[in-house]
């Protein structure tokens, strides 16, 4: 699968699940794991980090 | 067979660590994603929550408002509102910490620039400026003088958050170049680390060092009493080790991270987790 952003390769692990993020090792930007059925991928644009993240 | 819900909104190590630990515990674990649950007041119904939650939000107010969803269905939630809602809000916890006469470092609140810059130079520099809402050592800076206190105050000038006007002030601590961060699990503390850096913060976030710490006698029970003074349940107590006083608690951390500590760490911390939790489950 391709960075929606930059057309890059994602290396997308085959134990990742549905809300994992996947980082573009080209351009950085963030995708979220919206759906997965086997090789099946589908990613959503990541929520930036909010000034309320933490713990 | 009792079901535990995992809320998160980004599904990090943790999560999956607690996944399978409640799966090795032979509990069926249900993983919610908060961004698409929905909730129904008139039904008084949502989605199935199972017979207990862990509330693992990165976002402490998504976190917080969903915690008030779970009590509402009444599903018994990791931590329950009333313990988010005062560590979320580090005037809150700090307040709630000295009343409880838990050792903490000395902390001013004004609520104008002018009263913040008045107060400062009441009680001397260095001092420390903290957001109140935020994590990850975001907005925590060292003011040293009358001019690096005035840079800040005229930055929260011109923001617009809704807490920019409450001024949360704190000595400088004299300590060794690093915290302690002591994770309880129902008031009994379960794993401790030293977080080390050079530089003024020790937040693993910004690259400080983790290095696995003994639980002394002292450290357990000041980490026990400032569970117990928050409301108890899941929680990192962070400490500082001051030169002429000890061990002081700066902080009480809700949704608590443990992935570097649990490799080290010579108890099973996520299963620990599950295990208090299951206990919590409606019958």
């Amino acid at each position: 699968m391709n960075c929606p952003e930059c057309d890059a390769g994602l290396d997308i692990p085959a134990d990742a699940t549905t809300g994992e993020i996947i980082a573009c090792p080209d351009c950085g930007a963030d995708f979220e794991i919206a759906k997965k059925d086997g090789s099946n991928v589908e990613l959503k644009q990541a929520e930036s980090v909010g000034e309320d993240w933490g713990e | 067979m009792s079901r535990v819900c995992i809320v998160f909104d980004r599904l990090r190590t943790e999560e999956k660590m607690l996944q399978k630990e409640a799966a090795g515990l032979g509990y069926e674990c249900i993983m919610c994603d908060a961004k698409t649950a929905q909730i129904d007041t008139e039904k008084k119904a949502g989605d199935d929550f199972g017979d207990v939650a862990l509330e693992r939000c990165v976002s402490y107010f998504r976190g917080l408002h969903f915690t008030m969803c779970l009590e509402f269905l009444d599903v018994p939630v990791i931590n329950e509102f009333a313990v988010a809602s005062v560590c979320g809000d580090k005037m809150f916890m700090t307040a709630r910490l000295k009343k409880s006469g838990i050792p903490t470092p000395k902390t001013y609140f004004t609520f104008s620039g002018q009263a913040a810059a008045e107060n400062a130079k009441k009680v001397g520099y260095p001092l420390v400026i903290k957001p109140v809402i935020g994590s990850w050592g975001r907005g925590v800076m060292p003011i040293r003088d009358d001019d690096a206190m005035d840079g800040i105050l005229e930055i929260r000038g011109v923001t617009d958050g809704p807490h920019d006007r409450i001024y949360y002030l704190q000595e400088m601590i004299k300590r060794p170049p690093r915290d302690i961060r002591v994770i309880t699990v129902g008031d009994q503390p379960v794993a401790a680390m030293y977080r080390k850096s050079a530089g003024f913060k020790t937040n693993l976030a910004l690259d400080g060092q983790p290095e696995l710490c003994k639980i002394t006698g002292e450290m357990g029970e000041l980490a026990a009493r400032a569970s117990q003074a928050v409301g108890g349940g899941i929680l990192g107590v962070d400490m500082m080790e001051d030169e002429s006083r000890g061990l002081l608690v700066h902080e009480v951390n809700n949704t608590v991270e443990f992935k570097g500590i649990a490799k080290v760490a010579e108890q099973n911390i996520p299963k620990k987790m599950i295990e208090f939790a299951m206990n919590l489950a409606r019958k």
